[in-house]
């Protein structure tokens, strides 16, 4: 092999880039990515980064030694479309990059409102989204968060935090309902009422308000609630359109196996853009975690390059954090809606406990922590055994 | 210098967390006691709360591994080693010598850029 090219210029792409490396590739790499910025982290854009205690250089990904990866990088232009055949990818300037394998790391943006928007109404991927947003986040301002969502959870936080008056438009009866149950829900509930956060349960968002700038959100309920500030956080959209015609099989996003192995030979996907087989859940998975993105990408440049990489069995669990008022909810292993909760550690009404969630048969398949670091990391360390007894 | 406890008082593969000019965390691993600053330099998590494993542990935010014995990170996504200090044990009792200055210091390799 002496050529790979990687699409998308971000946390997975950066790692495969670096993995390549790790792994002994030693022939050309081109990384193509459609941000102008070298790659950055995007989990501080709704916490640190917007609260204004963390800056850009903050962010950055990169360090001094990956010049040493010799990565040809592209940013700034997008891939248009995959020739699958000829392994080459070619860009939005009509350049085809032909290669001997294509790694897909485009991850996945902010699913917006349908329609055009006023001034003021914002979503949340990129840093150009939160330097935008921040510039709008005046003590004061009203703010209205739409979709209670991990960003929209965050971004409620890091605004009440900033001083601002926050209205929280969920369409479930509780936050986080989908990700993390009714439960834990609840209690995350609790945490946004505790910081003055409005809760507004069950209705969804009929329209915006305002001609050329935002004044108010209507709700499907028939309330207006006034905003300055309108931040939607209603799910993210794989990138693969420009896949479409390749020949990959995509299905919400590119359906690959558990190393990132696509339909098409020499062809990986990993990180957000990836729906993937999961060993631990025995299904596919898109996932949208900072962490998946970092560990998918080691495996699927082994399939690549022909070596065997047995990930550890703690790898294996989906794993993802969140900051929320101060407190650090982490999560692992994978919930399903008949799945019990019991609390094993703490208390929720002390925002300090270890929750497990139970499967029917009663054993534990996800664990939930808020401020609990260590018994989480040893119970998802035992998740992960379990799954190495079970296969 | 800190007093951290009885060695009796950390388990073989726990830590405990002391209060120096910032957090250290002492480290009990296979007979021997390590000391280190606490909080990762990736961001804001708890050392003691990680995972040892051989002479290193685990951060239990994002997984970047520092040696004990010399605070480096083994890679990503930390930039920066940990600050190590000595540990002394007297009649049974842990304490630890903080290092002076709070010098920065960096992976073998890393550009003299990284000090701006
Ligand atoms: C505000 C925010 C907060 C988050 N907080 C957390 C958290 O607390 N915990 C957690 O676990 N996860 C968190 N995440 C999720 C985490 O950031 C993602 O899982 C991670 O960024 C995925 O990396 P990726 O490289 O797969 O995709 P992305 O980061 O989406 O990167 C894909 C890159 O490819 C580019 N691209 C797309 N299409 C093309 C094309 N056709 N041609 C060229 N380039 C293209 C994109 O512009 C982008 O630069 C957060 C995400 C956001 C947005
Ligand atoms: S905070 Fe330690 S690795 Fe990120």
């Amino acid at each position: 092999m002496r050529a790979v090219t990687v699409v998308g210029g971000s946390l997975a792409g950066l790692t495969a880039t670096r993995a390549l490396r790790d792994q002994g590739f030693d022939g050309r790499i081109v990384v193509v990515g459609d941000e102008l910025h070298t790659p950055y982290d995007r989990p501080p854009l709704s916490k640190e980064f917007l609260a204004g205690t963390q800056s850009v250089d903050d962010l950055a990904l990169t360090t001094p030694e990956d010049t040493e990866l010799a990565a040809e990088w592209r940013l700034g232009r997008r891939a248009t479309a995959l020739d699958a055949a000829e392994r080459t990818v070619v860009l939005d300037d009509g350049e085809r990059i032909v290669a001997d394998a294509v790694v897909l790391a485009t991850g996945a943006r902010a699913r917006p409102l349908p329609g055009p928007m006023p001034a003021g109404v914002h979503v949340l991927r990129t840093l150009d989204d939160a330097v935008a947003l921040r510039a709008d986040l005046v003590p004061g301002a009203r703010l209205v968060v739409v979709g209670a969502g991990f960003i929209g959870s965050e971004v409620a936080s890091t605004a009440a935090g900033l001083g601002l008056d926050v209205d929280f438009v969920a369409n479930g009866a509780v936050p986080l309902e989908r990700a993390l149950g009714a439960d834990v829900g609840r209690f995350c509930a609790g945490l946004h009422a505790a910081a003055g956060v409005r809760l507004h349960t069950g209705c969804g968002v009929a329209g915006v308000v305002g001609s050329d700038r935002v004044t108010a959100v209507r709700l499907t309920d028939g309330r207006e609630l006034p905003a300055d500030v309108v931040v939607v956080g209603i799910g993210a959209l794989p990138n693969v359109e420009w896949l479409a015609g390749s020949g990959l099989a995509l299905d919400d996003g590119v359906v690959t196996d558990s190393a990132g192995a696509t339909s098409l030979p020499s062809v990986v996907a990993v990180g957000d853009c990836a729906n993937s087989h999961r060993s631990y859940t025995g299904g596919m998975l898109r996932l949208e975690h900072w962490t998946n993105a970092v560990q998918q990408p080691v495996g699927a440049v082994a399939a690549l390059l022909g070596r065997v990489h047995t990930p550890a069995p703690h790898h294996e669990v989906p794993y993802f954090w969140s900051d929320q008022y101060g407190h650090r909810v982490q999560f692992a292993g994978h919930r399903t809606p008949d799945c019990q909760v019991e609390i094993v550690e703490g208390d929720p009404a002390a925002a300090d406990f270890l929750a497990l969630y139970l499967d029917p048969s009663g054993s534990p398949v996800a664990v939930l922590g808020v401020d609990r670091a260590r018994s989480f990391g040893r119970m998802r360390r035992r998740l992960g055994d379990r799954l190495t007894v079970a296969t | 210098m800190i007093y951290v406890g009885a060695v009796s008082d950390i388990p073989d593969g726990e830590a405990v967390k002391v209060q120096g000019s910032v957090p250290i965390a002492v480290f009990h691993v296979e007979g021997r006691l390590y000391a280190i600053d606490d909080t990762c330099t990736h961001q804001d998590a708890s050392l003691a709360d990680g995972w040892v494993e051989g002479c290193a542990v685990e951060c239990p935010l994002h997984a970047a591994c520092f040696d004990l014995r010399t605070g480096l990170p083994s890679g990503p996504p930390a930039k920066k080693a940990v600050r190590t200090h000595a540990v002394v044990v007297s009649d049974g009792e842990i304490w630890v010598e903080e290092s002076v200055a709070v010098e920065p210091r960096f992976p073998v390799g890393a550009g003299a850029s990284e000090h701006a």
